[in-house]
C-alpha cells in the first residue's frame, strides 16, 4: 500500500515537472496565467484638455431648477390621484391620510356575517387585529379597514374560495373604492399560471399578500407577508431551535433540500434541477415526483430511484442538522419552507427569483438569508462553502431574532404589518431600518416613546454611546399627605444625597 | 473550490508526527526538488515578460476632440423605450458576470467617439467634465476591465448626464449601434438631469430598452426597484468650496431655505412659516443687485442682506430641499456638505442610494401637503437625535456625494452586491459614520441564548511538566457535575505524557493533546475535541477551587455566555506619573480582568483568539511567554463591549508554599512585565477596551445565616 502510494505520488510529480518545463509556454497562453500580461491595460485616456471640459450643467441652471411647469403643485398632486391608481397606487395617491389625523392610527374590522364561513387562519388574523390596541369598533374613527370576507385563499379550485366577492364589497357602504382598506391574501391564482390575480377588484386597497412578485408589488404601498400554515399559533409561538452558538457550525450537513420535483408547469425549471447538486455527503438534495393525482403520467427515468432515496431521510431531521437550507420557489414564489427554515436556524438559501421578501420594507434580509439566483443553482454549493464561520454564526443568530420578533405567531405577523403601515403615516416618527433589524426588534421599540436611539436601553453598545450618568428618583407614596412624616423625608434625603441623583 | 476566505486549519497545532522519520526525510527531499524546479521554471518563463508588461503600461494622451467620428444614418435603429417591468432576473444577463473568488463585477467602458448625423452635425456636446471624471474613476477602480469579452457591465462613453444637452432620437441611435448593445442588456447609463420642459419626466427620455439606469430624480413610478439605481444630482460646488465640518449642535437658524426660483406656491407657504416663527426661519433667494463679477451661484439674499452660499447653510439646523421642475436637486448635496439636516419636500421622490442608505437617520421627509406643519414636526425631534442626523448628513456627503468618483463607486457597489449577495456590504458599513464604526461594538454573540445546562463544559488544562499537581487538578475538576470532557494540552515536546494507566480515573472522557511547540496560545486553540460551548480554562496548579465554586461559575456563565467568567480578578489603572497603564493585583474595590488560570468562556473566543487577534499580539505573547490571559481579556472586552464577571470571594489561588518561593523582586518584575503587556495591547487595539466593574457574583444564600444543607452551593471558599 505504502509503496503504491509513493509511486503514484512520484509519477504525478514528474509529469507535473515535465509539463512545466516543456509546456510552460503554451500554458501561459491559455487562461492559466492569463497571457494578457504581455499587453498594456487600456485605461480610460487622460485627455490633455480635460481641465477645459464644460460642466454637465450650467451651475446657475442647476441651482435654479425652478418649477416652470404651468401646473401648481396642488394641481399636480390632484392630477396624480386620477392617474396613479389601482396597479400604480402609492400611499400619496390611494390612501386618505386625513382619516388618520383626528384619532390616530385606528383599525376597524367589518362585522362578521353569520352565513359566511371563515378559515382558521383568517379568523386568527381578525382576532389579532381585534386584540391589538389599534382596534376600534367604530368605523367613524377608523383609519384602516379590514374586510370580514375571507380573502386568504383565492385559488378558485380551493374549497375555501369565497365566490362573488366583487358583489359583496360593492354592497359595503364603507368600501369607498377600497381606500384605506387592507386585504390579506396567502394564495392567489391557480393551476397552471398561478397569477397574482385575486379574482376580484381590490381597487385602491393595500394588499398584504404572501408570495408577492416584485413586478406586481406596489412599492411603499403593498406589504409582502410570509406564507404561514393554518396551525401557526395565534400568539406566543414556539421559539427558534438554536440553543447554542457553535463555531465552526458543526452540523452534519452543509446544505439540504427535500421536496417535490415538478416535472411540468410553472416553477418546474428550478425544482427539476435541484437534484444536480446532491452529493450524498454534506449536500443532500432529495426530490420526489409523487404529487398530484396523475404524477405517473409525466414520470421520467429518475423518478423511481429518487422516490426511494426520498424516503430515506426525514425532513425534520434534515432541518435540524443542516447549516443551510435551500428554499426554492414552488408553484408560487413563497413556501412554508421559508418560515420552517428560519425557525430551525437553518440559513435559507432562496431560489425564488422576483420574490418580494416578507416585510422587506422593514427587514434587511441580507443579514439572515442567502438570496440565490434560480439561474445560478450550480454556484450555490461553492458560494455557501466560502462563507466564513463567523458570518454563518451571525446569520444563524439573525434568523432566530427575526423569527422570534416578527414571525413566530399570527399576532406578530399581523402586528408587524400594522406597524409598517403606521410608520408610513408619519415618516418623521417612524422606525429607522436599524431599529427594525436589531434586537429587540421593531415591535418592541415604539417611536411614540422616542425616535432617538440613545433613549432606549438596547443600543448603547452598537451605537457607541453610554447611558446617562444620572438617575431620576421616582417615589411612590401611599401614605396620606397629612402624615407626610419621617420615613418618606428620610428616603428623599437619602436619595438626594447620592451624587448621581438628578431629580426626585 | 476557490474561496476568497483563508482556509482554516481545523486540526490545530497538535501535529503529532504521523509519518515515520525515514519517510519524512524522503518526502521533504522530494518536495524541495519540486519547489526548486518550480522556482526555476517561474524565473525562466515569466521573468522577462513581466518586465516587458510593466514598461508597456501607458496612458493615452490626446485631446477629446481627437476621436473617431461615427456617422449615424437617419434610418439606423432606435432601441425600444425603457421596459418598466425589468428586474435583475428578467433583463440582466447574470451569466456574463460569472463566479469569481473576488466577487467583483467587471466593467467595460466603450471608447470615446464623436457621433454625427447624416448632415455631419454633432449629435451631442463633447463629454462633460463630470462624465469624464466618472469614467476615469471606473477606469481606476477594481471593477474595470479593458477586455470586452470578460465584462459583466458595459458603460457607454456617450454622455447622457443632462438630458437637455442631447438630441434624444440620435443619442438613442448611437446607443443602439454599440458593439455589445444587445437590446441594452447589462448596459449602465448615468443620468442626473432627466426630462425636459414642459413635463419634466422623472427618468431619462432616451429610449434605452433593457439598459440599467443610474438616475438622479426618479419618482416612485419610474424607478424600477432592485434594477435601477437612484443617484444624487452632483453639485459642482462640492469640488470648489471647502466647508470644514462643523461640530453638531444648535445653529443660529432653525429652518433655512436657500433655493432660488421656487414655485410661487411653495414660496408663499415658506413665507407664511417665517411670518409665524420669526427670526428662526430664514428664507433666501436670488440676489438682484449684485455687482458685476460676483457669481450669482455663490450669493443668496434676504431682503437687502447678502449671504455667502453655501457657507450660510452651516448656520442652520434644518435646510429645506424642495422639488423644482425635477425631483432631484443639487442643493441636497450642498446641504449635506454643510452638515445641515435636509428636510425633503418632494412627494414620490426616490432618495439617492435609497437601496442601501437609511435616510431616516440623516433627513426628515415631509409630504408636500404637510408643509404648513413643518415647524412643529421639526420641533418634535429630540435635540440629541438632531445632532446625530447632522453628523450622519455630513457622513453621507463625504462617502457618497462629494465627487463623481464617490457617486459612481457607490453605484457600482450596489450593482455588485445584487450579483454577489452573499458577499454584499452590510447595512452598518454603508450607514455608520467612521466615528460610530470606531466606537460601536457588534457583539458576535448578540442573541441572548441561555445554553442548556445539560451541555456542560469542557475543561482545558495547560500543562508542561507538573504532573503531580496536574493530577490533583484533574481529580478536583472531575468532581464538578457539569463537566463533560477534560482536555489536557501537553505543551512539553521533550517529554512524553505519563502512560495511560497512570492518569487518574475520572467519569468523563479525558483527552491529551500534544502540541508541536511550547506556545501559550495553544491553550486557546479551538480544538475539534471541544464539543461544548463553555470552556473552562484552568492552570495545572489551581488546586484549591472546590467543586461547588466551579459548578456555580458555570451556572453564572450560562446566564452570560458572552463574558469571561472567572475567579482570580485583576485591575488595570492609569498611572498619572508615568502616563501609562499599570497592572494591579492587590485587593481593590474594582475588577476589570479575570485571569484565565481559572475562567469560563465561550469557545468562540478561542476561535477569535487564534484567527482574529488584532495585530501581532498572538505572536508577541508566544514570544514573551506571558500575558496570554490579558490578551484574552482585551479580545473579549473589545468584541463584546462588556465587562468580565468575577465569581465568588476567593482571592488567593496559589498554594501557600508556592508563593513563598517567589521573592519580592521576582514579583516586581512580574508586575512590570504585566503592565507592559497592558500598554502594548492598548496600543495595538488603539483603545482601552477593558471595562471596570465594582460587583461580583456570589450564590444567593452565600454567607446568610441559614442551614448549610439547604444551600445549593455550600462549599464556597472564603479566601
Amino acid at each position: 500500500m505504502q509503496a503504491r502510494k509513493k509511486y503514484i505520488f512520484l509519477t504525478f510529480l514528474v509529469s507535473w515537472l515535465l509539463l512545466f518545463f516543456f509546456g510552460g509556454d503554451q500554458l501561459r497562453r491559455f487562461a492559466f496565467f492569463s497571457g494578457r500580461k504581455a499587453e498594456a491595460r487600456k485605461n480610460w485616456p487622460h485627455w490633455t484638455d480635460r481641465t477645459l471640459l464644460k460642466n454637465f450643467a450650467d451651475p446657475e441652471e442647476l441651482q435654479r431648477d425652478g418649477d416652470r411647469s404651468l401646473l401648481l403643485p396642488r394641481e399636480r398632486r390632484a392630477a396624480w390621484l386620477s392617474v396613479y391608481k389601482n396597479s400604480r397606487c402609492r400611499m400619496e395617491t390611494c390612501f386618505d391620510f386625513s382619516r388618520c389625523e383626528k384619532t390616530g392610527f385606528k383599525v376597524f374590522t367589518y362585522p362578521r356575517e353569520r352565513d359566511q364561513p371563515i378559515s382558521d387562519s383568517y379568523s386568527k388574523i381578525l382576532a389579532s387585529i381585534e386584540r391589538s390596541h389599534y382596534y376600534t369598533p367604530n368605523p367613524e374613527e377608523a383609519c384602516l379597514f379590514i374586510l370580514s370576507i375571507d380573502t386568504l385563499d383565492r385559488d378558485h379550485l380551493s374549497r375555501q374560495y369565497v365566490r362573488d366577492v366583487d358583489e359583496k364589497i360593492r354592497g359595503f357602504p364603507l368600501w369607498n373604492g377600497g381606500r384605506n382598506h387592507l386585504i390579506f391574501n396567502l394564495y392567489s391564482g391557480t393551476w397552471p399560471n398561478y397569477t397574482e390575480d385575486l379574482g376580484f377588484d381590490i381597487g385602491q386597497a393595500i394588499l398584504a399578500k404572501a408570495s408577492f412578485d416584485t413586478e406586481s408589488f406596489r412599492p411603499g404601498f403593498d406589504i409582502s407577508i410570509p406564507l404561514f400554515s393554518k396551525d401557526h399559533p395565534q400568539r406566543g409561538g414556539e421559539r427558534g431551535w438554536l440553543y447554542q452558538d457553535s463555531i465552526p457550525p458543526k452540523k452534519k450537513y452543509l446544505l439540504v433540500f427535500k421536496g417535490k420535483r415538478y416535472l411540468t408547469g410553472i416553477g418546474s425549471s428550478t425544482r427539476n434541477a435541484l437534484h444536480h447538486i446532491h452529493n450524498g455527503k454534506d449536500i443532500i438534495s432529495l426530490t420526489t415526483c409523487k404529487h398530484g393525482k396523475d404524477w405517473e403520467k409525466h414520470k421520467d427515468t429518475r423518478c423511481d430511484k429518487d422516490n426511494v432515496d426520498y424516503e430515506k431521510f426525514d425532513y425534520q431531521e434534515l432541518l435540524h442538522n443542516s447549516t443551510f437550507c435551500i428554499v426554492p420557489r414552488g408553484r408560487r414564489l413563497g413556501s412554508f419552507r421559508f418560515l420552517e427554515a428560519l425557525q430551525a436556524a437553518c440559513i435559507p438559501v432562496l431560489l425564488s427569483d422576483g420574490w418580494e421578501l416578507p416585510f422587506a420594507e422593514a427587514i434587511d434580509w441580507s443579514k439572515a438569508v442567502i438570496v440565490g439566483s434560480e439561474r445560478l443553482l450550480l454556484q450555490i454549493p461553492s458560494a455557501v462553502r466560502c462563507i466564513h464561520p463567523e458570518r454563518v454564526l451571525a446569520f444563524q443568530q439573525q434568523t432566530q431574532f427575526l423569527w422570534d420578533a416578527y414571525f413566530s405567531s399570527v399576532d406578530k405577523i399581523v402586528h408587524t404589518t400594522l406597524e409598517i403601515i403606521k410608520d408610513r403615516l408619519s415618516p418623521h416618527r417612524s422606525r429607522s431600518r436599524f431599529l427594525w433589524n436589531t434586537l429587540p426588534g421593531g415591535l418592541l421599540v415604539l417611536p411614540d416613546f422616542s425616535t432617538y436611539l440613545g433613549d432606549f436601553p438596547f443600543y448603547y453598545l452598537q451605537h457607541g454611546s453610554s447611558p446617562s450618568e444620572k438617575f431620576t428618583a421616582f417615589i411612590r407614596a401611599v401614605s396620606q399627605a397629612a402624615s407626610l412624616s419621617q420615613p418618606i423625608l428620610r428616603l428623599i434625603q437619602a436619595v438626594s444625597g447620592s451624587q448621581y441623583c438628578a431629580q426626585v | 473550490i476557490m474561496c476568497a476566505s483563508a482556509k482554516y486549519n481545523t486540526r490545530g497545532p497538535a501535529l503529532i508526527p504521523r509519518m515515520k522519520t525515514k519517510h519524512r526525510f524522503y518526502y521533504i527531499t522530494l518536495f524541495s526538488i519540486v519547489l526548486l524546479g518550480l522556482i526555476a521554471t517561474g524565473m525562466f518563463q515569466f521573468w522577462p515578460h513581466s518586465i516587458e508588461s510593466s514598461s508597456d503600461w501607458t496612458v493615452e494622451k490626446r485631446s477629446v476632440h481627437d476621436v473617431p467620428v461615427v456617422k449615424l444614418p437617419a434610418d439606423s435603429p432606435i432601441p425600444e423605450r425603457g421596459d418598466l417591468s425589468c428586474r435583475m432576473h428578467t433583463c440582466f444577463d447574470v451569466y456574463r458576470c460569472g463566479f469569481n473568488p473576488k466577487n467583483k463585477i467587471k466593467v467595460y467602458i466603450y471608447s470615446l467617439k464623436k457621433y454625427v448625423d447624416e448632415y455631419g452635425t454633432s449629435v451631442s456636446n463633447t463629454i462633460s467634465r463630470e462624465y469624464n471624471e466618472l469614467l476615469t474613476a471606473i477606469s481606476d477602480s477594481e471593477f474595470y476591465t479593458d477586455d470586452v469579452n470578460r465584462a459583466c457591465l458595459f458603460v457607454p462613453s456617450i454622455d447622457v448626464l443632462n438630458q437637455n444637452t442631447l438630441r434624444i432620437k440620435e443619442t438613442a441611435q448611437a446607443l443602439a449601434q454599440l458593439s455589445r448593445w444587445d437590446r441594452g442588456t447589462n448596459h449602465l447609463l448615468f443620468n442626473m438631469l432627466p426630462g425636459g420642459p414642459p413635463d419634466y419626466n422623472t427618468a431619462l427620455d432616451v429610449p434605452r430598452d433593457r439598459a440599467l439606469l443610474a438616475g438622479g430624480g426618479f419618482s416612485t413610478w419610474t424607478y424600477r426597484q432592485g434594477y435601477d439605481v437612484s443617484i444624487p444630482v452632483y453639485s459642482p460646488l462640492s469640488g470648489e468650496v471647502d466647508l470644514p465640518e462643523r461640530g453638531p449642535g444648535p445653529r443660529r437658524y432653525f429652518i433655512l431655505s436657500s433655493q432660488m426660483a421656487l414655485h410661487p406656491e411653495y414660496q408663499s407657504e415658506l413665507e407664511a412659516l417665517q411670518a409665524e416663527n420669526g427670526e428662526s426661519v430664514l428664507i433666501l433667494d436670488k440676489c438682484t443687485n449684485l455687482s458685476d463679477g460676483v457669481p450669482a451661484v455663490r450669493k443668496r439674499c434676504h431682503k437687502n442682506q447678502v449671504f455667502d452660499y453655501p457657507q450660510v447653510l452651516q448656520e442652520s439646523t434644518f435646510c429645506v430641499v424642495l422639488r423644482g421642475a425635477r425631483l432631484g436637486q443639487a442643493v441636497l448635496s450642498d446641504v449635506l456638505q454643510a452638515g445641515c439636516v435636509p428636510v425633503i419636500i418632494a412627494d414620490s421622490y426616490i432618495l439617492p442610494f435609497s437601496e442601501v442608505l437609511d435616510w431616516k437617520r440623516a433627513s426628515v421627509v415631509i409630504p408636500e401637503e404637510k408643509m404648513p406643519e413643518m415647524y412643529s414636526i421639526l420641533q418634535s425631534i429630540p435635540q440629541r437625535q438632531i445632532e446625530e442626523m447632522q453628523r450622519q448628513a455630513r457622513w453621507f456627503w463625504e462617502a457618497y456625494f462629494r465627487s463623481m468618483k464617490a457617486i459612481v463607486l457607490a453605484t457600482l457597489q450596489i450593482i455588485n452586491d445584487r450579483i454577489y449577495p452573499y458577499a454584499a456590504i452590510s447595512y452598518e458599513e454603508w450607514n455608520d459614520p467612521p466615528a460610530v464604526k470606531w466606537s460601536s461594538v457588534s457583539n458576535p454573540l448578540f442573541l441572548p441564548l441561555i445554553p442548556p445546562q445539560s451541555q456542560g463544559f469542557t475543561a482545558i488544562v495547560l500543562t508542561y511538566d507538573r504532573v503531580e499537581s496536574l493530577f490533583r487538578v484533574i481529580t478536583e475538576v472531575s468532581k464538578v457535575p457539569s463537566l463533560s470532557k477534560l482536555l489536557v494540552v501537553w505543551n512539553n515536546q521533550n517529554k512524553n505524557p505519563p502512560e495511560d494507566s497512570l492518569w487518574p480515573k475520572i467519569r468523563v472522557p479525558l483527552k491529551v493533546v500534544r502540541t508541536a511547540e511550547n506556545k501559550l496560545s495553544n491553550r486557546f486553540f479551538p480544538y475539534d475535541e471541544i464539543e461544548t460551548e463553555a470552556v473552562l480554562a484552568i492552570d495545572d496548579d489551581i488546586i484549591m477551587l472546590t467543586s461547588d465554586e466551579l459548578q456555580f461559575g458555570y451556572e453564572v456563565w450560562r446566564e452570560f455566555p458572552d463574558r469571561l467568567v472567572g475567579y482570580p480578578g485583576r485591575l488595570h489603572l492609569w498611572d498619572h506619573e508615568m502616563n501609562k497603564w499599570k497592572y494591579e493585583s492587590e485587593w481593590t474595590n474594582e475588577v476589570s480582568m479575570v485571569l484565565t488560570g481559572a475562567a469560563f468562556y465561550h469557545k468562540y473566543f478561542n476561535y477569535l483568539y487564534t484567527y482574529k487577534m488584532p495585530g501581532d499580539i498572538k505572536n508577541w505573547v508566544d514570544a514573551h511567554m506571558n500575558c496570554e490571559d490579558i490578551a484574552m481579556n482585551f479580545l473579549v472586552a473589545n468584541v463584546t463591549g462588556k465587562s468580565v464577571i468575577k465569581v465568588t470571594p476567593r482571592k488567593k489561588f496559589k498554594c501557600p508554599e508556592c508563593t513563598a518561593i517567589d521573592g519580592l523582586s521576582l514579583d516586581q518584575t512580574h508586575m512590570v512585565e504585566r503592565s507592559e503587556c497592558i500598554n502594548k495591547f492598548a496600543s495595538v487595539f488603539g483603545t482601552m477596551p477593558l471595562k471596570v466593574v465594582e460587583h461580583r457574583a456570589d450564590p444567593v444564600l452565600y454567607k446568610d445565616d441559614f442551614p448549610e444543607k439547604l444551600k445549593s452551593f455550600p462549599n464556597i471558599g472564603s479566601l
